[in-house]
């Protein structure tokens, strides 16, 4: 996913985020804690999916996946996830840029990029 | 018509839904214990009487650890839902408008857009229950990401209980009128605030003789909605842009006219402007009906306090003031007489497998039973 279109999907809703902890950043922290929770969850289920076809199919042992090693293709992809994966947890740092921006006047991730 | 989601995707909508029950069912009643044995006890030290009133509840619980968490987890997961809808939908943004144009260029009639309708001011100053963009956002031309966002993502935050299809409140209305008026074939129907046209398509099944009119003023919920039912093998509804506001539609000329979970999401002049306007248009012998969250009066003033809840931190500017609105009042100033003027209470209706509302706790204004109120307009029914 190129830049602009991942701003665009973490982007906040209009109007002010509240905070209920006595210090905002307690708020900004957990917000980040639960996003990392729930793609952990994600993690796990696509990783259980792994495990019960592997099983089901005899195809890969255990011995298999510690001896893996990625190339250059792979390690770009998995980097290309990895700046997904933490914009994801991010989201709310981006959101707050986003408003300081929006009322500095910046209009930033309003449209589509084009390739 | 909906958005072709990866296992990744889905993974983080599974999480969603369930965080969103246990949220439900293991969090959120622990704010009733918080509040009588820690926030409530506090207070009546201080202050020497319990809290009377919802605003009162909420000051005595302003401070309170597991308020603060349920709140700011709540406030996350409401937010983690868009993210996950928008990054499923929007890298698909090009295929799903393609989608939708081939669906819809295969019955024209059936989709009418007015670029001139303006979107109201009550719409524009927030974006309604965290949704970036609102409704009506559009990112490239002819966009429906809007749209196939919020169909994506409902599931997760209803967590079933609104059906497979997220029409349980459009096939309780239908079941309804089946029952309140045995036999009934209305001949127009107009569905006010249609979004994606979850609770039209339900009435246009159960009527399919009917000529049947959904109008909202985003366009996305509306080229998407008649995709999905053109999709869903439903021709009989055409949706149209307009503003239930001012219709420009002929005075008498609908039988049966409702909303669902769509007063709301306006304002203290819209509402009175929108019952005008389904007051004019019915014609004798139809009826009206609004499904709406349950109003205040009745509740205690924690209740009132817990469903205040995204009255304040969701995004729902006119949430408190409606549940304080007297909508039988309201369609009496439009001239109905008292007698032909009803409150009754409308249930989701789901398929088997999905969980009923009762079997779980309700989410606090997320659950599949609505408040109804409306009027029977005089005359013979056609």
């Amino acid at each position: 996913m190129n830049p602009q279109l991942l701003e665009l999907v973490n982007a906040a809703a209009s109007g002010k985020r509240p905070h209920f902890f006595g210090d905002a950043d307690v708020d900004r922290l957990l917000a980040i804690v639960w996003a990392m929770a729930g793609e952990l969850a994600v993690t796990r289920e696509r990783l259980d999916t792994l495990e019960r076809l592997l099983a089901e199919r005899a195809v890969v042992q255990r011995v298999d996946i510690d001896a893996y090693r990625p190339d250059p293709q792979a390690v770009r992809e998995r980097g290309e996830w990895q700046m997904e994966y933490i914009a994801r947890l991010l989201r709310v740092l981006q959101q707050e840029l986003d408003t300081l921006r929006a009322g500095a006047g910046e209009d930033r991730a309003k449209r589509i990029p084009t390739e | 018509m909906s958005a072709a989601a990866t296992h990744d995707d889905i993974a983080r909508f599974n999480f969603l839904a369930n965080f969103n029950k246990y949220m439900a069912t293991a969090v959120a009643p622990g704010n009733a214990v918080a509040f009588r044995e820690r926030a409530e006890p506090a207070w009546v030290r201080q202050k020497g009487a319990a809290p009377q009133t919802r605003s009162e509840v909420r000051r005595a619980m302003a401070d309170d650890p597991h308020y603060r968490f349920w709140s700011a987890l709540r406030r996350c997961g409401m937010e983690m839902r868009q993210q996950a809808g928008r990054s499923l939908v929007l890298r698909q943004i090009e295929s799903l408008r393609d989608r939708a144009r081939e669906l819809n260029s295969r019955l024209l009639s059936g989709l009418r857009l007015e670029p001139s309708i303006e979107i109201p001011r009550y719409q524009r100053e927030l974006d309604n229950h965290c949704m970036p963009g609102s409704y009506y956002a559009e990112y490239i031309d002819a966009d429906v990401s809007a749209a196939a966002n919020y169909d994506a993502g409902m599931f997760a935050t209803t967590t079933g209980l609104f059906g497979r299809y997220l029409d349980g409140a459009g096939r309780g209305t239908a079941a309804w009128l089946q029952r309140t008026r045995p036999g009934w074939q209305p001949r127009r129907i107009l569905d006010l605030g249609c979004g994606v046209g979850h609770n039209t398509v339900p009435l246009a099944r159960a009527f399919p003789d009917a000529s049947v009119v959904a109008v909202d003023v985003a366009a996305p919920m509306l080229r998407y909605g008649h995709a999905r039912a053109v999709g869903m093998g439903v021709n009989n509804i055409c949706f149209h842009q307009a503003n239930a506001e001012s219709l420009p539609f002929e005075t008498h000329s609908f039988d049966f006219i409702y909303s669902t979970m769509f007063l709301h999401e306006t304002s203290h002049a819209a509402l009175r402007h929108i019952l005008g306007e389904a007051s004019r248009l019915l014609a004798a012998g139809g009826v009206q009906i609004h499904l709406e969250q349950p109003p205040y009066r009745g509740m205690t003033a924690f209740e009132q306090f817990m469903r205040d809840w995204d009255g304040y931190y969701n995004n729902e500017p006119f949430w408190s003031a409606l549940h304080e609105t007297d909508l039988p009042r309201l369609l009496v100033e439009q001239g109905y007489s008292t007698e032909t003027v009803f409150e009754t209470e409308i249930h989701a209706l789901v398929e088997d497998e999905m969980p009923k509302v009762g079997s779980e706790t309700e989410d606090f204004g997320r659950g599949g039973l609505w408040y109804a109120c409306g009027a029977r307009a005089h005359g013979a029914v056609a």
